[in-house]
């Protein structure tokens, strides 16, 4: 609670500060990964496969991608091995599905081939199944370009857009407020990152944990105090189409570890 | 499942210091920390860590609430023979995990 | 406003009760800085009335760290690690968390070197110290100040 105080005291201090500044989007060459704004020991926290907690799930998605359902498949059974099915699909997604007619994320992707493939239920978001699988799917593009260049992504991207520099929340701040116009700047002794997704699922130092991006995007909007998305909602997918797309070009360092 | 990583050298000199790194899932709740609606939620932690090589006791290790969730050790032994390090954490609620590694001395 | 007033009433109670566990510390414990009671008391259970020199034990941990539940710590102690002079054991507390234990570590000449590394938590800025215990029995002691921040943007329950 105090906390969450001393939050709110320090983000009206940040935006009053730089509130004439406001610098619009970044340019491409001046985008920095999250990565780059971090301790040496948090870099090397994540660099070594040995040292990397999120590698205990990624090891576990290994285990599921081989892993037969009761219908006899297994991810593997289709796609085969995963260092080159899965090279680089994390890098552009969310993607567009057409049977839906809409975009989908790698957690909503996974869970259609679940229950579309495999007769499964689907995974609940934020489970330690789906978040191996997405960490061991990920994983596959590490140093990979993020690519976000569909056209049919366009409206989701768009959406996206309006929602990441619309006010809202009590605090009536943008994302883009913070991540645009403030970034490395500090908020209660925290660095503001540009806010790029490179290395989803992360190993949160604050969750002792992975989660994923959409987990992270209820952090902030919770911080924004605004009514946080649901799990999967088209919102929350926008909105991670967006900052992939606004993240284009930079590489994948999934699982990423951050603070 | 892979609830814990190891790393061992597989390949040493004898009479070598190798370096050994062990990373276990494992919450290690405090017992402090209270939940959404305020009740102090059980600890549950993993108390002990022990390596042996060859059966030998060779690193132990007592562990609090202090340690981070998902415990990382790293420590060190002297080569000095081909065989088995073998790696057990214990803990609250009868949490017990055994690993093993093999090691090759030249 | 009630509860205000209990919290500035306990705060002060607090800090009277520091103040004199810091002049209680710097009479009965030599060559050691004055650190909270619950901490030392922790110390003098493991360490009994052993004397605590300082030196040959050095504690790596970053001075400013940016999250306190994921702490990187390395501790070393200087020895030869022979079968007749090596480190028996080395013990890590702390003065702010709930409990001052962090780490027992139990050691032979086997280890060949005595450097052990896990990751800690730090309830807030806090003084961190390690204590070794060498097979002559002696003990000694290394410590390090740590600013711990916090993050900004954390979950609401």
């Amino acid at each position: 609670m105090r906390r969450a105080i001393l939050d709110v005291g320090c983000v009206i201090v940040v935006i009053a500060t730089a509130a004439l500044a406001a610098a619009g989007e970044i340019p491409l060459t001046e985008r920095r990964s999250g990565y780059d704004m971090m301790s040496r020991d948090t870099k090397a926290m994540q660099d070594d496969d040995t040292a990397n907690p999120a590698m205990l799930w990624v090891f576990e998605g290994e285990t599921l991608w081989n892993t037969k359902a009761a219908n006899g498949k297994a991810c593997a059974d289709c796609h085969g091995d995963a260092s080159t099915s899965m090279k680089g699909v994390a890098a552009r997604y969310p993607a567009f599905d057409p049977s839906r007619g809409q975009a989908v994320d790698l957690e909503q992707r996974i869970n259609i081939c679940r229950s579309e493939r495999q007769n499964a239920t689907p995974l609940p978001f934020e489970s330690r199944e789906l978040l191996a699988l997405t960490a061991f799917v990920a994983r596959q593009s590490r140093g990979m370009s993020i690519e976000q260049n569909d056209p049919r992504m366009q409206p989701a991207i768009a959406t996206g857009r309006a929602l990441f520099e619309g006010r809202q929340g009590q605090l009536n701040l943008s994302c883009a407020q913070c991540h645009n116009d403030n970034w490395g700047k500090e908020l209660a002794g925290s660095v503001i990152p540009q806010g790029h997704p490179t290395g989803y699922p992360i190993y949160r130092l604050e969750w002792q944990s992975l989660g994923s991006l959409q987990r992270r995007l209820r952090n902030c909007v919770f911080g924004l105090r605004a009514e946080t998305y649901a799990f999967g909602a088209p919102d929350a997918v926008a909105l991670e189409a967006f900052l992939m797309w606004r993240a284009r070009g930079m590489p994948m360092d999934a699982p990423a570890v951050r603070p | 499942m892979a609830r814990a990583l190891i790393n061992v050298p597989p390949r040493a000199k004898r009479g070598q210091v190798i370096e050994i790194k062990t990373l276990i899932s494992h919450v290690m709740e405090t017992g402090f920390r209270p939940s959404s609606i305020g009740v102090l939620l059980p600890r549950y932690i993993i108390t002990e860590f022990v390596c042996t090589y060859d059966g030998q006791e060779i690193f132990r290790a007592d562990l609090y609430p202090a340690i981070s969730a998902n415990p990382f050790i790293t420590f060190h032994t002297v080569a000095t023979q081909s065989g088995t390090l073998t790696f057990t954490w214990t803990g609250d609620n009868g949490f017990s995990v055994t690993e093993q590694a093999a090691i090759t001395v030249e | 406003m009630k509860a205000k007033l209990a919290i500035d009433q306990s705060r002060r109670a607090l800090i009277k009760g520091a103040g004199a566990l810091v002049c209680g510390v710097l009479l009965t414990v030599r060559k050691s800085e004055a650190t909270p009671a619950s901490m030392q008391a922790a110390i003098r259970t493991v360490f009994g009335n052993a004397e605590i020199g300082k030196g040959k034990v050095t504690l790596d941990i970053p001075s400013l760290v940016e999250n306190g539940n994921t702490v990187p710590m390395t501790v070393s102690v200087e020895s030869p690690m022979t079968a007749t002079d090596y480190v028996k054991s080395i013990h890590v507390f702390n003065e702010k968390n709930p409990q001052p234990n962090v780490i027992g570590i139990h050691l032979g000449p086997r280890a060949g070197k005595a450097s052990v590394a896990t990751r800690i938590r730090l309830a807030d800025s806090q003084k961190v110290v390690a204590i070794a215990q060498m097979s002559d029995g002696s003990v000694w002691s290394g410590q390090v100040d740590v600013i711990v921040t916090l993050a900004a943007c954390v979950e609401g329950l």
